[in-house]
């Protein structure tokens, strides 16, 4: 904070400088512009603060879901688990800064800078949600989540504004399409368990998956083109995804009852390579 | 809370998102008609008989902005009020329009710069995001910038009409607008795309302050050496 605003008073007095070059320094427009100046460099630079936050949550986010896909093939799942909500804690805190960036704000005026961070952060912890659950997310559980108690001290907005009486409560909304968009996302990162679960020989969570990948479907169809522009788009890969994890439990019931449960893993394997080399193209 | 009755209550959600977008595209069309009168009825000063009787189309451009004003009172009970930049871009358009003839109007009756609070107040609106729905800067630096090229053309059709002194005060106007706008720092946004545009209106100014002075038509030649 102070840094920045030492920066803004260097840049005025080279505009100054320059000023005094052309004398038109005592103008109204000038000054005028001079406000306006100020105004926009504010805005700006709460963007790009933002943007930067959102980076860091969406790298985050994606490590943790990468985490979370090997719950698959170790022994020990609930270690997994535990890390990636530890994980996840981080990425909340970041959160945590957003809504800090934001106090004040029209949440809508800065939405495009931290919706990707967002959206990640929604598929990883509904991802991490059915894990455990089996079970889809919802958005009050998600908002729930991300309320903060800022204790003073520590913080220097909270300072500036005055003695803030004890801890203050600060709130993230995720909003309903941002939600959308990453339950979107999640449908993708299910295909992938699916596929690896079949490869370890896992019978049941094939199955499980496509049934929610189904109810999943279904309720974005219900949705339709009500929703964002950006829905109908992922409604497409959403299908995609949903059709390969149908086909592999097409495969599992046919094969599953003439193949010894030993042998499938070997059937999928190939199987497994074959989808994922399809992914890779599309 | 299972996966249908979720995507029922985003539904629920969304749908109450598009009646709000609904009524608001159809107050801002009124709006756009309205600005629109406004337009044609300042436009009628570039014919040459328009120049003498500026005053009273501006005060005819005034009553109209009251009709905008009640239209404006109307678009701010169709949303709540903190949710200004969810629809922003539905409005944006109308407002930059707007904040461009009140812009002209004040020009025209004063040859000042409006100034944000100016407008804010023409339009019936206000200035700080805080306070209601307000003026976003950049709606109003766009609408500055619309004026400029207008002003372009208003110098160009002065001299056809026979007032050659109308392009200096023109002149001096835009090399201050331009040397205001030379202190923003701005991004690589719409409003830099159309800021980009104003060296040409000032370029052609100037060229028409060069005719006129070559010619030793512009009687206050000590304006035109400014920049």
């Amino acid at each position: 904070m102070k840094k920045r605003e030492g920066e803004g008073s260097s840049r005025k007095n080279g505009d100054a400088a320059r000023e005094q070059n052309t004398g038109s320094c005592s103008s109204p427009v000038v000054a005028a512009f001079k406000v306006f100046q100020q105004e926009l460099d504010t805005k700006h630079d709460k963007y790009e603060r933002l943007v930067k936050i959102s980076r860091d949550i969406t790298i985050e986010s994606k490590r943790t879901i990468f985490l979370l896909h090997r719950v698959t093939n170790v022994p020990n799942t609930e270690e997994v688990l535990k890390e990636a909500e530890l994980k996840l804690e981080g990425v909340r805190q970041k959160i945590g800064q957003v809504a800090e960036e934001l106090r004040g704000e029209d949440i809508h005026q800065f939405h495009r800078a931290f919706t990707p961070g967002i959206q990640e952060y929604v598929e990883a912890v509904s991802f991490l949600h059915y894990i455990r659950h089996r079970s889809l997310i919802s958005l009050e559980e998600i908002n729930a989540r991300l309320v903060y108690m800022r204790a003073e001290g520590g913080d220097p907005k909270a300072s500036a504004e005055g003695p803030a009486p004890g801890a203050q409560v600060l709130t993230f909304h995720v909003t309903p399409s941002d939600y959308l968009l990453g339950v979107a996302d999640l449908t993708g990162e299910l295909m992938r368990m699916c596929i690896s679960s079949v490869g370890n020989g896992d019978i049941d969570t094939p199955f499980q998956l496509s049934q929610f990948l189904r109810q999943i479907h279904d309720g974005f169809s219900y949705i339709g083109n009500t929703g964002p522009y950006e829905v109908s788009k992922k409604l497409h890969t959403l299908r995609q995804s949903l059709g390969k994890v149908e086909d592999a439990c097409y495969a599992l019931h046919v094969r599953g009852s003439e193949i010894p449960k030993h042998m499938l893993a070997d059937v999928f394997c190939s199987r497994t390579a074959l989808l994922d080399s399809d992914e890779g193209v599309a | 809370m299972s996966v249908t009755e979720m995507f029922s209550h985003i539904q629920g959600f969304l749908s109450a998102d598009q009646d709000i977008r609904e009524e608001i595209r159809k107050v801002v069309q009124g709006l756009e008609q309205t600005a629109r009168e406004i337009l044609t009825l300042l436009q009628s000063v570039h014919q040459p008989s328009g120049f003498k009787e500026i005053p009273s189309k501006c005060a005819k451009a005034r009553d109209l902005f009251c009709t905008v004003k009640t239209q404006i009172g109307d678009l701010k009970t169709k949303f709540p009020v903190e949710q200004y930049y969810r629809f922003h871009e539905h409005w944006r358009f109308v407002l930059q329009r707007l904040t461009f003839l009140a812009a002209f109007v004040v020009y025209l009756e004063s040859e000042n710069l409006v100034t944000r609070e100016e407008v804010a107040q023409i339009l019936g609106i206000e200035v700080v995001r805080e306070k209601g729905f307000h003026l976003d800067i950049e709606d109003y630096l766009a609408g500055v910038l619309i004026m400029a090229s207008e002003l372009s053309r208003l110098a160009v059709n002065s001299v056809t009409a026979g007032d050659y002194n109308r392009p200096l005060r023109i002149s001096n106007f835009i090399n201050e607008l331009d040397s205001g706008f030379r202190l923003l720092n701005l991004k690589n946004d719409p409003l830099r795309k159309r800021y980009d545009g104003l060296k040409y209106d000032v370029k052609k100014i100037e060229e028409v302050v060069y005719d006129l002075s070559i010619r030793g038509l512009a009687k206050e030649s000590e304006s035109s050496g400014d920049k």
